[in-house]
């Protein structure tokens, strides 16, 4: 294991899973034997706001803060949601955004360009529709699951920890439905 | 990975740090973002906690078991700790029998807050020591130090975590619990009764005890040094907290002094370290806490000329303030269109709409109070016209009326009403006051996430309690019967003739508009199912 830390922001709307993915993620790396941190707000930002969650690992780790212009990966569930973090990005970063679109209480009718943008300026991203995820997934609480699954195809964490952290922290009785959703996101990696 | 070690936010490592070192009793008020530390020790056995009505009551609950002889916890949010100051300053006078931590979260950066004081200036202020973790592992660790020092020094002592320690998460490593005999209360009047005349004594044993404590600094392991070079050099650091971790990010090979106890602070090991610079950097978020005391004695600082005494720090702060290159530099071509902002906002179908879009159709004043309702201010809606602190829009809108404003609608949520708005209410049917004041009551406090109180009829334990009646409530209070009115806040007519109702009329009243929380009621049915 090599010094480097590894940094991914988990980026959405309140509701969508964006706390629950990084928990996962934060165990899954802990299992795989990584120092980890992991820092977030709760609160009032819950209420229908932007949700983001830095998870970071490594052999030490003392910020609990990716900083700016530092995140290997950045997943997002939300489309506009993305474009909001993107000062965090690395150079060679990759975005996974889930191509939801939200409307915020501020405006009335919901931006369009935001996925072509990515597509255009972030080669070696992905931009999944949700759509293409429905004709296998009926269940949209496990898209979130599924994202983590495409990003496990990224980062080095082996699939046994993974799938360990995925059963530990999902609601009861739907672990099988989430290793589907999780075995589902990682046959989307295209390298 | 070793056996005993969890993935824990910094709020649960201060709970299983109080389970360890042996706690008998919890008690706090929820506040962001302290709530969780009562959430999580709640569910250990050999504790008893409570979620008590405010912070005041709280630590006075605490107080009372440690002079019980148990150790004994109290939490709340950094505001929170103002509205427990009146226990604090004097608790520093008796001191303690079982050991007495009292956690105060600030909030930095104001995530959930309506400012964003410091601290550590209570600290001081009330002459307690003060401990102040960088991540969960201390965050555990310092809760069991403080019980420790509490005991040995016979006082509370005030546990600081921020916002980013307390919803952090990071690798805790845990231990067993440490049992003892909780041994009685001892009558010892001139320690426990605060009349003039011993009180005066034991403010000579408060001016004492700091001086031994700072004395004992270096024995109790809380602060440290790094990197300390063997020959003079131009640069150190002091630092503390979060700070540290954000100083270890960018400046890693840095001779660097890493505070654990903030107050009192190591006078002769501060001193001794800055002499090996030619100037300190003082990094520190919010007030210049420590720098002012450094600078007070002579060393040459940077520090809040060049660093915020707002907001948060971070990595890219302190890299921009001392014009550190990013490596890599941050990519951003312009964007497809400009971002719009996505506030928080009052969730979709709740209940308590409906009076907000009646205010706002009334284009009323409406001086409005801390929760889920000060989401109220923002569009769609914007009514609400005052937040100032909990139960504040009751009373300010008696000063309002004081001052030839007219009759008033002040607004305030359950668990905010029995904090401190009750107070309001008397004061206003005491003093002849005409305001409107809206309950709503949603059945829990829903902002810090679903927490019971004493008008929903359960303890933190789910059990079954008394919840207050605003009907009797009102009428013993002095209001009049039909000024008093409890409605149903989904029907919607109904809501709106009796607010007009009230409105028309110009007496103290009381609406309270009843609708359950739905994230509440989601989650009751989840478990119920469970």
């Amino acid at each position: 294991m090599d010094n480097k830390i590894n940094n991914v922001l988990m980026v959405g709307v309140g509701g969508q899973g964006t706390v629950l993915s990084s928990n996962i993620l934060s165990l899954a790396a802990m299992y795989d034997g990584y120092d980890v941190k992991k820092s977030e707000i709760h609160g009032m930002s819950q209420r229908g706001g932007s949700v983001f969650s830095h998870v970071r690992f490594g052999t030490k780790v003392h910020s609990a803060v990716i900083p700016a212009g530092e995140a290997d990966v950045l997943m997002s569930l939300e489309e506009m949601e993305t474009l909001r973090w993107l000062e965090y990005l690395s150079p060679t970063g990759r975005i996974l955004c889930l191509k939801e679109n939200i409307l915020p209480a501020t405006i009335m009718e919901y931006p369009q360009g935001g996925a072509d943008f990515i597509s255009a300026n972030y080669p070696g991203s992905y931009v999944i529709d949700p759509a293409e995820l429905k004709t296998v997934l009926q269940n949209v609480k496990v898209f979130n699951v599924a994202m983590l699954g495409l990003l496990s195809r990224l980062i080095g964490i082996s699939t046994a920890s993974w799938e360990r952290a995925v059963v530990e922290l999902c609601p009861d009785g739907t672990a099988e439905l989430n290793l589907k959703a999780f075995d589902t996101g990682r046959k989307l990696f295209k390298d | 990975m070793k056996e005993n070690t969890r993935l824990m936010s910094g709020n649960e490592a201060i709970a299983r740090g109080a389970w360890e070192a042996g706690v008998r009793a919890g008690a706090g008020y929820p506040g962001t973002p302290s709530t969780e530390i009562l959430e999580n020790l709640h569910k250990y056995d050999g504790v008893k906690c409570e979620w008590s009505v405010n912070e005041k009551v709280g630590l006075e609950v605490a107080l009372g078991a440690s002079f019980e002889g148990a150790r004994a916890i109290a939490t709340m949010k950094h505001v929170g700790l103002n509205v427990a100051a009146d226990v604090l300053f004097t608790a520093a006078y008796t001191g303690v029998k079982g050991g007495l931590v009292i956690v105060s979260a600030d909030d930095p950066d104001l995530h959930s807050s309506q400012n964003e004081q410091d601290n550590r200036h209570y600290a001081r202020a009330a002459k307690v020591p003060m401990l102040e973790p960088c991540d969960p592992q201390e965050a555990k660790d310092f809760t069991i130090k403080a019980f420790e020092i509490s005991e040995r020094f016979d006082t509370p002592v005030l546990l600081r975590p921020v916002t980013r320690i307390c919803h952090s998460m990071a690798l805790v490593e845990c231990g067993e619990r440490s049992e003892y005999e909780v041994s009685g209360f001892d009558r010892n009047v001139k320690k426990y009764v605060m009349i003039p005349g011993f009180a005066r004594e034991r403010h000579k044993v408060v001016e004492k005890r700091l001086i031994e404590l700072e004395a004992a600094i270096s024995s109790l392991n809380v602060n440290r040094v790094e990197n300390l070079p063997s020959e003079h050099a131009e640069m150190g650091i002091v630092t503390a907290g979060t700070s540290y971790t954000y100083v270890k990010e960018v400046f890693p090979d840095m001779p660097v002094f890493k505070l654990g106890m903030v107050f009192p602070l190591p006078e002769k090991e501060l001193l001794e370290f800055c002499a090996n610079f030619d100037k300190i950097i003082v990094v520190e978020e919010l007030e210049p806490f420590i720098e002012d005391y450094l600078r007070a004695r002579g060393v040459k600082t940077i520090g809040k000329n060049v660093l915020p005494v707002t907001g948060e720090y971070s990595p890219q702060l302190l890299r921009k303030a001392f014009n550190i290159e990013q490596n890599p530099p941050a990519r951003m071509p312009q964007l497809p269109y400009q971002l719009p902002p996505r506030p928080p906002s009052l969730c979709k179908g709740c209940p308590h709409r409906t009076i907000y879009e009646l205010l706002s159709k009334a284009g009323v004043t409406v001086s409005g109070d801390i929760g889920c309702y000060s989401l109220g201010v923002l569009p769609p809606f914007s009514a609400m016209h005052t937040l100032v602190d909990m139960g504040a829009g009751i009373t300010l809108a008696q000063g309002m009326e004081m001052a030839g404003g007219g009759r008033t609608v002040a607004i305030i949520g359950d668990s905010t009403f029995a904090h401190s708005g009750i107070t309001g209410l008397i004061n206003a049917a005491y003093n002849n006051r005409k305001s409107l004041i809206i309950v709503l009551d949603n059945g829990t406090t829903a902002m810090t996430g679903m927490q019971p109180n004493p008008l929903s009829g359960e303890t933190i334990y789910h059990a079954p309690a008394w919840a207050l009646d605003y009907q009797k409530l009102g009428e013993a209070v002095g209001l009049k019967n039909e000024n008093i009115r409890i409605v149903d806040a989904h029907k919607k007519a109904e809501v709106e003739s009796v607010l007009n109702e009230l409105m028309a009329r110009d007496e103290l009243a009381l609406l309270v508009i009843k609708g359950p929380c739905l994230i509440d009621l989601r989650k009751k049915k989840k478990s119920a199912r469970a």
